[in-house]
C-alpha cells in the first residue's frame, strides 16, 4: 500500500532530476525538457495530498499547471528556434549578449 | 437678479472666444455690444429696486453659494447691491456700453479673429470690473480686482507684436502686481484681527471702535489697502504704468484707464470709508500722496506731446484729486468726482481715438493742427470734455472739481487746497494745449522721413487724402458722452448753489462715517458764502488757465519754444517725466536683476541643480558597480532563481 510520503519522495527526487537537468545540461531543448519533469514533480505532490486528504482542489491545480506549461513550452520552443536562428547553437552558455 | 450683471459680459467673452474664427464681424461687435446693453439694463432695473427701499437701509444681497468653507472661515460668492455699487455699476455697464459700441468701428480693421479676441477681453474686463464693484466681501472683490489688472495686461498688450504694447502690458501687471501683495496683507491682518472678510461685518465692527490716535491694527488695514489702491488707481509711487499703458487700443484707454479699472482704488477706499475715517493719520498720507499725485502728473501732463499721454497724465492727476478727496474724508466729494471724470475722461480718449483713427496712427500733437474743420463732431464733443475737466462752471467737472476743493479748504487742509487749485490751473492749461494744439491753427505735417508712428499698425498714407470724421458707431457714443459731460454735475448741485446734493444723499447709506459726523456736520453748515467765493475762485482759475493756453499757443507760438530755450532744464525734466522710470529702473530693477542673477547662478545652478544632477550621478555610478552582476549567463540566472527560492522556502520553514 502506497503512503503519502512515498509519493513525495518520488516528487522529491523528479524535481531534484529536472533541476539538475536545469542546471547542468548543456543543449537548451533538453533544459526546457528537464523543466517539464520539475513541473510534474511538484504536480505529481499536487494530487497526492489531495487524494490523501480527499479533496479535488489538487487535481484542478494539476489542471492548470499543465495548461502553463503547454503555453511554457510553445513560448520556450519559439525562443529556441529565434535564438538558433541568431547564434546557431543549443548551448545555453553561448547565449551572452545580454551581459551587463 | 445681481448674478445676470457681471455674467452677461462673460457670456458674451465666453461666445466671442470659441466663435473667434466661425462669427462674421459683425456678429461679434453685436453680442459684445448687446452682452453690455443687456448689463446695462438689468443694473438700471436692479437699480430701480434699490431706490424703491427706504432710504437709510438700501441694500439687495444675493448670496449664489459658500465659496469656501472651513470651520469658522466661511466665504459665500455673494453679491451685495448698495448706493455706491449702483453708482459704479451704473457707470461701468453705460460708459462700458459706450465704448464698446465705439470699438465696433475704431478696430474695424484688425483681423476677424483679432477683432473676436479684442471684443471679448473687452467683456472680460466689464465682467470682472463689475464683480470687483459687487462683491459682498473682500474676496469676491479679489478675484475682481485681479481679474481687471489680468485683462488690463491682455489688452495693453493687445498688438503683442510691437515690443513697446508688450512691455507696456507687463509693466502694468507687475506694478499692480505690488499693490495687490498689500492688498492682500491688508485683507489677511483685517481677518486675522476682526474674523472677517465681508465689508459691512468688518466697517460695522470698527465702527464700534474709537478713532485711532496713534497708528494701530485699523491703520495698518487702511495703509496696506491704500497701498493696493495706489497700484490699481495709478498713485505716487505706484502710477507708472498708466501712461505707458496708452500703447493699448484707444477705446481701451477710455475704458480701463479712465472710467473703470483706475476707479477701483478710490471704490475701495469709499467702500472701507469706515475703516478709513477710524485711521486718521492714513487718511493724511491718502490726501498728501492724491495731492502730490494731483500735481505732479499735471506737471508732466503740460508739455507731453503724444495726444494720448497727455490724457494719461491727466487721468492721474484726476485720480489724485479723487485720492484728495479722500484723504480729507470727503468721501462723497471723491466718488462724486469718479463718476463725472468717468464722462469726460471717456469723451476724451475716444474723441482722441477719432482723431488717430483719422490721421491713420499719428499721436503726436505736433504734427497736428487744424482739424477743427474736417472733424467737426470731434471737436466739439472734445471741446465739451475738454471745458468738463477744465472745470468751467455749469459742466460736470466743475461741480466735482469744486466740491473736492471745498471741502479740502472747510477740513482746514488750506495747504492741500492751495495745491488743487495750481493743479486745477495747470488741468486748464494741458487740456487746452491739447486742443488747440490739435485742433486750431495750421496743418502740421510729420516730417516725410519720419514716417507714421508705429502705434497703430493700419498703415496708409492718408496725408494728402481727405481726413474723414468719425463715423457714426464712434460719433453717437462721442455725442452721448459730451450730453453726459455737461449734465452729470446737476446730480449733485451743492446747497451754496441751491442745489440738493441729490447724489450725496443717495450716497450716504454707504459712505456714512460715525466717527467723522461732526466734522460732517461742520461743514455742511460752514458758510455757503465761503463755499461761493471759493467757486469763484476756482473758477477764474479755470479761466486763467484756458486763456494762458490760447495766448502761448494760438496768439505767441513762439513763446512756448523761447520758455524751453530759456528753460531747457526743466523741460527737459518734464518731457522725460522727472526720470521716474529711469530712477525706478536703477533703483529696483537693475539690483533685483542683479539679485535674480546672483540667485539663477550661484543658489539655482549650483545648489538645485546640484543635487538634481548629484542624484542622477549616483544613481549610475551605483548602476555601473552592480551591473556585474547581469553576466548574461542563463544558467546563472537560474542558479540565482533556485538560490532565492530555496531562501524563500527555508525562512518558512524554519522561523
Amino acid at each position: 500500500m502506497a503512503e503519502l510520503n512515498h509519493y513525495l519522495v518520488l516528487s522529491g527526487v523528479l524535481f531534484t532530476i529536472g533541476t539538475a537537468g536545469v542546471l547542468l545540461r548543456r543543449n537548451v531543448i533538453t533544459v526546457l525538457l528537464s523543466l517539464e519533469v520539475m513541473l510534474n514533480a511538484v504536480n505529481l505532490s499536487f494530487i497526492a495530498f489531495g487524494r490523501f486528504l480527499g479533496s479535488s482542489d489538487g487535481q484542478i491545480i494539476v489542471f492548470f499547471v499543465i495548461t502553463v506549461a503547454a503555453a511554457e513550452a510553445a513560448v520556450g520552443l519559439a525562443l529556441v528556434i529565434a535564438l538558433f536562428r541568431h547564434v546557431e547553437t543549443l548551448n545555453p552558455d553561448a547565449f551572452r549578449q545580454l551581459r551587463g | 437678479m445681481l448674478s445676470w450683471i457681471p455674467l452677461l459680459p462673460f457670456i458674451g467673452f465666453a461666445i466671442n472666444t470659441f466663435g473667434a474664427r466661425r462669427l462674421p464681424a459683425k456678429a461679434i461687435g453685436a453680442i459684445a455690444s448687446l452682452a453690455m446693453f443687456a448689463a446695462f439694463v438689468v443694473s438700471v432695473v436692479a437699480v430701480g429696486r434699490l431706490t424703491a427701499q427706504p432710504a437709510d437701509s438700501r441694500e439687495i444681497v444675493q448670496t449664489l453659494f459658500t465659496w469656501i468653507g472651513s470651520a469658522d472661515f466661511q466665504v459665500p460668492l455673494a453679491l451685495r447691491l448698495d448706493p455706491l455699487s449702483a453708482l459704479m455699476i451704473l457707470v461701468v455697464t453705460g460708459i462700458g456700453f459706450l465704448i464698446h459700441v465705439y470699438s465696433t468701428a475704431y478696430m474695424i480693421e484688425e483681423e476677424p479673429h483679432e477683432y473676436a479676441r479684442y471684443f471679448a477681453y473687452l467683456n472680460l474686463f466689464a465682467g470682472f470690473m463689475l464683480l470687483l464693484v459687487l462683491g459682498e466681501n473682500f474676496l469676491v472683490l479679489f478675484v475682481g480686482w485681479e481679474g481687471v489688472g489680468l485683462c488690463s495686461y491682455l489688452l495693453i498688450g493687445f498688438w503683442y507684436q510691437k515690443g513697446v504694447a508688450a512691455d507696456a502690458g507687463k509693466k502694468a501687471f507687475i506694478v499692480n502686481r505690488i499693490g495687490d501683495v498689500a492688498f492682500v496683507l491688508g485683507v489677511l491682518l483685517a481677518f486675522s484681527q476682526f474674523g472677517t472678510v465681508s465689508f459691512r461685518e468688518l466697517n460695522g465692527v470698527i465702527a464700534g471702535l474709537p478713532a485711532e490716535s496713534s497708528f494701530g491694527v485699523v491703520s495698518a488695514i487702511a495703509l496696506l489697502l491704500f497701498i493696493g489702491a495706489t497700484g490699481k488707481s495709478a498713485q505716487i509711487p505706484l502710477y507708472v504704468w498708466l501712461p505707458d499703458a496708452m500703447e493699448g487700443p484707444t477705446p481701451v484707454s477710455a475704458l480701463i484707464h479712465a472710467a473703470t479699472m483706475v476707479t477701483a482704488g478710490v471704490y475701495l477706499i469709499g467702500r472701507n470709508a469706515v475703516v478709513f475715517a477710524h485711521a486718521p493719520e492714513v487718511l493724511t498720507i491718502v490726501a498728501v500722496i492724491g495731492t502730490a499725485t494731483a500735481l505732479w502728473a499735471g506737471a508732466i501732463g503740460m508739455v507731453q506731446n503724444d495726444i494720448k499721454r497727455v490724457l494719461a497724465y491727466s487721468t492721474v492727476s484726476q485720480l489724485g484729486y479723487m485720492f484728495m478727496a479722500m484723504g480729507v474724508g470727503a468721501f462723497t466729494a471723491g466718488i462724486f468726482h469718479l463718476f463725472t471724470h468717468a464722462f469726460f475722461k471717456a469723451l476724451l480718449f475716444l474723441g482722441s481715438g477719432a482723431v488717430i483713427h483719422a490721421l491713420a496712427g499719428e499721436q503726436d500733437l505736433r504734427h497736428m493742427g487744424g482739424l477743427k474743420k474736417e472733424l467737426p463732431v470731434t471737436y466739439w464733443t472734445f471741446l465739451i470734455g475738454a471745458i468738463a475737466i477744465a472745470g468751467v462752471p455749469g459742466l460736470a467737472g466743475f461741480f466735482s472739481k469744486d466740491e473736492i476743493l471745498y471741502r479740502t479748504f472747510a477740513g482746514g487742509h488750506q495747504l492741500l487746497w492751495v495745491v488743487g487749485a495750481v493743479t486745477s490751473l495747470m488741468t486748464a492749461f494741458y487740456m487746452f494745449r491739447l486742443v488747440f494744439l490739435a485742433f486750431h491753427g495750421e496743418r502740421r505735417h510729420a516730417p516725410v522721413a519720419q514716417g507714421f508712428s508705429p502705434a497703430y499698425p493700419v498703415v496708409h498714407d492718408s496725408h494728402h487724402a481727405h481726413l474723414h470724421d468719425a463715423p457714426m458707431a464712434m460719433a453717437i457714443p462721442l455725442v452721448v458722452l459730451a450730453i453726459g459731460s455737461v449734465v452729470a454735475g446737476y446730480l449733485n448741485v451743492p446747497a451754496g448753489l441751491g442745489g440738493s446734493a441729490v447724489l450725496e444723499r443717495f450716497l450716504e447709506p454707504s459712505l456714512h462715517v460715525p466717527a467723522m459726523e461732526g466734522a460732517h456736520a461742520a461743514a455742511d453748515h460752514a458758510d455757503h458764502a465761503l463755499e461761493i467765493v471759493l467757486m469763484v475762485v476756482s473758477s477764474a482759475i479755470a479761466f486763467a488757465g484756458i486763456g494762458l493756453a490760447a495766448f502761448l499757443y494760438l496768439k505767441r507760438t513762439d513763446i512756448p519754444d523761447a520758455l524751453v530755450a530759456k528753460f531747457p532744464g526743466v523741460y527737459l525734466f518734464l518731457v522725460r517725466k522727472g526720470y521716474i522710470d529711469e530712477l525706478y529702473d536703477a533703483v529696483v530693477v537693475q539690483p533685483i536683476k542683479a539679485l535674480s542673477e546672483g540667485v539663477l547662478w550661484k543658489a539655482d545652478a549650483r545648489v538645485i541643480d546640484g543635487a538634481v544632477n548629484g542624484t542622477g550621478q549616483i544613481v549610475v555610478e551605483t548602476g555601473s558597480l552592480v551591473r556585474r552582476v547581469q553576466t548574461g549567463s542563463v544558467r546563472t540566472y537560474a542558479v540565482s532563481v533556485l538560490f532565492g527560492a530555496v531562501l524563500v522556502v527555508g525562512y518558512f520553514l524554519w522561523s
